[in-house]
């Protein structure tokens, strides 16, 4: 399927969830949806005839200023196309669903999402650092982060 | 006495509490500095706890401080034993964003280094993994050969491991003259190796027993955990990028991709894992056999690009097919001549975190050669 075409399939059954379709020059065609509905979509994304992204290349998260955007690759391993969605949050309150339960790689990879970026995935079972040492401070990938000046007594340079 | 009498009365009195050990971060089968957190009964793992970070060196925040070209560097340095594959498809997904054509000639030549780093990574990986097993000699064997394709690898850049060869829209030197009978003769010398090795290691009645059926690993389970390269293939799934989405010119060759099959033990244990690199090696062999007889001996490296590499305001997904599994790099630009943030998917960080899955229920022996068949390099895994 092409990813109009998916696009199109996800609005069918999750409507007002999908919010729009982008194909911009020099970019991957995504798809932007509601953060609430991220788990729902993913579900129908992974399931659903003709769909079965079975694959999850990558999960990032990135910092967008205002919000933290989280962004999903993935692949069908049976008909070899591939999507992106995304979604925004608010930087106060950045929830997202997580989709570990569907692809359990993103297991690593939220935890990954989270401890640079802090990005907090929702039902997440182990929602705990995976880079940096369990009691470190901040998000690191953030744009406003400021290096703590030492750690545990250590000089932080 | 009963029987079932004795046998509850032992059971009473063997009813241990479980273990938790510590293995790493400094221990030479961790193959790197990784924790494994490992709990078990008796000598059985029950649970397997990876703590990653050790080796953590912010490439992520450094790269949004750099300018793209001064980028390749520190992509060497994240899986440092194939650092041409590493850097494949960084350069990609440059060229793909700035619509850079390279020349037929740089497409062979990439090709060719990346084989041939390839084929010193499998080596690697096979040598060491049975050295996991305890099997000292293939692992000289294959350290004597490696530095062959170490030698041709420096001709052509100048440096042994780290090589920042690989440019935007070219490669940073050309070829030297005797280059095509030195690679010629690493690739016979290559394959007589692997033959030795196969009666030595693979099939050596010690090591299969060692290594057939432990740490199975179902294709679905594989598919799930994201995992790729030989861990995928090992378990029956002939899913390699050269083929699927035949970026640069390999399209152009014909070569198979070995999978699991099942010859001694089931499909997606250690010992499939393993001989799916070793057969890997001869299809590298033989594309870059065929690489030679097509690259055109003549013809400059490099492309013409602008002075400062700047990329247009987007985005992008780029992977290729890794020694270790699919590497991709999602770049997002803002218009500058840094990136606004670059994420590395590390296939080692992926096929890492299947380990608690497919570990549980065998010895701790055998969580050694478990993690050994994975092939991982933390340098990519903590980046």
């Amino acid at each position: 399927m092409t990813p109009q075409e998916i696009y199109e399939h996800l609005k069918k059954s999750h409507d007002t969830a999908v919010l729009e379709f982008v194909d911009q020059p020099q970019t991957d065609p995504f798809i932007r949806v509601e953060p609430s509905a991220v788990f729902d979509i993913c579900h129908s994304l992974r399931d659903d005839e003709g769909l079965e992204f079975d694959y999850m290349m990558s999960l990032s998260a990135t910092d967008l200023g205002e919000q933290l955007g989280v962004v999903y690759h993935l692949y069908a391993m049976k008909y070899r196309h591939k999507i992106v969605i995304k979604t925004e949050v608010p930087k106060d309150n950045p929830l997202v669903p997580s989709v570990e339960r569907l692809w359990r790689t993103a297991d690593w990879h939220e935890r990954e999402a989270f401890d640079l970026i802090g990005v907090v995935f929702e039902g997440h079972h182990n929602m705990i650092r995976i880079l940096l040492p369990y009691d470190w401070e901040g998000h690191p990938l953030r744009k406003d982060y400021q290096a703590p000046e030492t750690y545990h007594g250590m000089k932080v340079s | 006495m009963s029987e079932k009498k004795r046998l509850d009365l032992e059971y009473s009195q063997l009813d241990s509490d479980r273990m938790r050990i510590n293995v790493g971060p400094q221990h030479p089968s961790t193959h790197g500095v990784l924790r494994l957190e490992v709990e078990v009964d008796g000598e059985i793992v029950t649970e397997v706890v990876p703590h990653l970070g050790y080796l953590h060196r912010s490439f992520e925040k450094h790269c949004e401080r750099m300018t793209y070209p001064q980028i390749t560097p520190y992509i060497d340095r994240m899986d440092y034993i194939s650092a041409m594959n590493n850097e494949w498809p960084y350069v990609m997904a440059l060229e793909k964003m700035l619509d850079i054509k390279v020349p037929e000639k740089v497409e062979y030549l990439r090709v060719i280094v990346a084989e041939l780093n390839r084929i010193a990574n499998h080596q690697i990986a096979v040598a060491t993994f049975g050295l996991d097993a305890g099997a000292f000699t293939p692992f000289l064997f294959y350290f004597r050969d490696r530095e062959y394709i170490i030698w041709i690898l420096e001709k052509l850049s100048g440096a042994r491991l780290l090589y920042n060869y690989f440019r935007v829209g070219g490669v940073s030197g050309d070829i030297y003259p005797e280059f095509k009978e030195e690679v010629l003769n690493v690739v016979k010398q290559v394959r007589k190796t692997n033959e030795e090795v196969m009666n030595l290691l693979i099939y050596n009645s010690i090591f299969v027993k060692r290594t057939a059926n432990v740490g199975i690993l179902t294709p679905e389970v594989a598919i799930n955990f994201g995992c790729s390269g030989p861990v995928l293939r090992g378990s029956g799934i002939a899913h390699d990028l050269r083929r699927d989405e035949a970026y640069s010119v390999y399209d152009r060759f014909d070569f198979d991709i070995p999978v699991g099959k099942g010859e001694v033990g089931v499909v997606g244990d250690c010992w499939n894992r393993n001989m799916v690199r070793v057969h890997e090696m001869e299809q590298s062999c033989r594309i870059i056999e065929q690489a030679l007889e097509q690259m055109p001996m003549e013809g400059d490296v490099k492309a013409m690009i602008p002075k400062r590499i700047k990329l247009p305001k987007g985005e992008v997904y780029m992977r290729a097919e890794n020694p270790k599994g699919d590497l991709g790099f999602y770049i997002v630009s803002n218009g500058t001549d840094k990136p606004e943030r670059l994420k590395a998917r590390g296939p080692s960080f992926v096929n890492l975190s299947v380990i608690p899955e497919i570990s549980k229920g065998y010895m701790f022996a055998d969580l050694i050669l478990i993690l050994g068949s994975i092939d991982i390099v933390l340098g990519e895994v903590d980046r």
